[in-house]
């Protein structure tokens, strides 16, 4: 990696399961946890025990849709002692450049180490919309913050940090369909020069129009200064596809994928949801979820042939069992050991 | 300038509620130009309240008045035997003005009639928008003169997020993305480069962050120094 020489004696940035693996040229695997809007430790153990042995590290979401959750820490600590390792999101909508430095301080502490900055969805979006948001700084911002915190030893008002700095593999986000489009690289490069380690994107189900992208990607040299995972994630049914291609900016959803969906539950097309009984809703939809699990099982095989691309991020979320047949379907099960 | 908007009569009839004489108190500047708070409104609340409170079986009397601009208090001697006279002025200024008559008539209660929105401009007749956040240390000059402290919904200083789509901000779709039109605006002017720079983190503390403003200039200042 050109990206930042690090101060760490093994040569690794923060040495996390997810940079040893990316480092010695395996094709990554992070999977997604969504914590609970709740107390429940239980839910974060049993999503954890789903992951665990298929995917490298997984990201555990912070407040995401702007709806109010376990702390991703909190959620962090949990997945940590279930002997898998967590992605701390971080937002900047909710926390001032105190709140996270302190935070950060605090998770790295508690073992974590690897980070995906992010600026957050609105909080109009989400179950508190009259609340104030902060957006002290942004997510590039904040990229670069840590990455001092690690590689300057300083807190970003420029004092030193007297004692262990906080290390952590730094993530950012890449949206490559959101406008304005052409500009996208341009932010992704952005975000690589504020020091990401690593960049996981938005979900892709356009294999062509993410290649075009990666083409810009190679052409700035980025592939070469971070590891960039694709984001995947399965359908779950022909609704649940079309809603995101018209609703979701930023992702596109090509016809064929929505037609595939809708020929999975074809034996039932002639029955309106009214007359069916309970089993063939559930057959249905588990003709839906099978082809899902197959659209992404091939659309991580046609990923990974781009040049460029160092791993997939998994999301799936509130179904999280599907990721183990998708990375055993997609041949990247078990998971090597570093 | 700055815009506001008038809050429901129903509102205003409950913050006069119990005053026997009401004085609307309308301003000639910026709450004119958005029909928020003028003459015109002046009279029209004035009215609506009369008649409203008249209908409840327990009328106000409500006069009005409006100074050319109510955010300085030398515009304000001229209604000070008015202002003595109510029980209850309603101010149909901005935030400023409604403060302007309380520090300027310490004996007075006032009430504010508008809700002030924001520093913005008309896009169209009856169509007003945010334009700055008086963030204390200006940027335009970075981002081809469209700010994004006031009008990107993050505040976000290097470029857009992931929700910008056809131009909209994910927030809503009448909501222009303001970072779609800096790109827009910086490739038309063949200055794309400049969005590349990373911008630091923002100096927050000449906004509000930094607790409430104020401006001396010396230069200007009538008092007398000893030294
Ligand atoms: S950068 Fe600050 S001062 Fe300039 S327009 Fe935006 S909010 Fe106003
Ligand atoms: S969509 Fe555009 S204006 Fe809205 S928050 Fe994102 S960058 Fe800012």
């Amino acid at each position: 990696m050109e990206n930042g020489q690090s101060s760490a004696s093994n040569g690794y940035h923060a040495g996390s399961t997810l940079e040893r693996m990316l480092r010695a040229g395996h094709f990554a695997v992070t999977g997604e946890i969504g914590p609970p809007q709740s107390a429940d430790a239980s839910e974060i153990r049993h999503k954890a025990a789903l992951l665990k042995g298929c995917c490298d590290a997984v990201n555990i979401t912070d407040n995401q849709t702007a709806i109010v959750r376990m702390s991703s820490i909190g959620a962090g600590t949990l997945v940590v002692q279930e002997g898998l390792e967590p992605v701390i999101q971080m937002t900047c909508r909710d926390r001032n450049r105190l709140a996270i430095q302190a935070d950060l301080l605090g998770a790295s502490a508690l073992g974590m180490n690897n980070l995906l900055c992010l600026s957050g969805d609105h909080q109009r979006f989400g179950n508190h919309p009259t609340a104030k948001n902060v957006f002290d700084i942004d997510s590039l911002q904040l990229v670069k913050m840590v990455s001092d915190m690690r590689d300057k030893k300083i807190f970003q008002c420029g004092e030193d940090i007297k004692g262990s700095e906080p290390r952590y593999f730094v993530g950012a986000a890449s949206a490559p369909f959101a406008d304005p489009i052409d500009f996208r690289p341009y932010r992704l490069a952005k975000k690589v020069a504020a020091g990401a380690d690593f960049i996981q994107t938005q979900l892709v189900y356009d294999v062509p129009a993410f290649a075009k992208f990666m083409d810009k990607v190679r052409e700035l040299g980025l592939h070469k200064k971070t590891y960039i995972l694709a984001g995947v994630g399965p359908l779950k049914s022909p609704g649940m596809a079309r809603y995101m291609k018209k609703n979701v900016p930023g992702i596109l959803v090509p016809d064929e994928l929505i037609d595939r969906m809708t020929a999975a539950g074809a034996a039932w097309a002639d029955k309106k949801p009214a007359d069916m009984t309970k089993e063939e809703k559930s057959a249905r939809m588990a003709a839906w979820k099978a082809e899902g699990i197959q659209i992404c099982i091939e659309l991580i095989k046609e990923l990974r042939a781009i040049e460029g691309v160092a791993g997939v991020h998994v999301m799936a979320i509130e179904w999280e069992s599907a990721v183990k047949p998708i990375v055993e379907g997609a041949g990247l099960f078990p998971r090597p050991q570093v | 300038m700055i815009v506001a908007e008038q809050k429901p009569l129903a509102e205003m009839k409950t913050l006069i509620n119990g005053a026997e004489n009401v004085l609307v108190v309308g301003c000639g500047t910026c709450v004119t130009v958005c029909f928020a708070g003028g003459t015109r409104e002046a009279d029209i609340v004035s009215t609506s309240l009369r008649m409203a409170t008249k209908l409840d079986g327990s009328p106000q009397q409500v006069t009005h008045s409006t100074v050319q601009r109510q955010c300085e208090w030398e515009y304000l001697d001229i209604i000070e035997e008015q202002v003595k006279a109510a029980d209850i002025v309603l101010s149909l200024g901005c935030g400023i003005g409604v403060q302007a008559i309380a520090e300027h008539f310490p004996d007075a209660w006032v009430v504010p009639g508008l809700n002030t929105s924001f520093l913005g401009l008309p896009t169209e007749h009856g169509v007003w928008e945010e334009r700055c956040a008086a963030c204390g240390e200006c940027l335009l000059a970075v981002t081809g003169g469209i700010c994004p402290v006031a009008r990107c919904s993050k505040s976000l200083l290097n470029g857009p997020c992931g929700g910008s789509e056809n131009g909209h901000c994910e927030i809503d779709p009448d909501v222009a993305c303001a970072w779609q039109l800096i790109v827009d605006r910086m490739s038309s002017k063949g200055k794309l480069d400049a969005l590349l720079e990373i911008q630091p983190p923002k100096n927050w503390q000449n906004s509000r962050d930094g607790g409430p403003r104020k401006i001396v200039r010396q230069d200007l200042r009538l008092v007398e120094f000893e030294d």
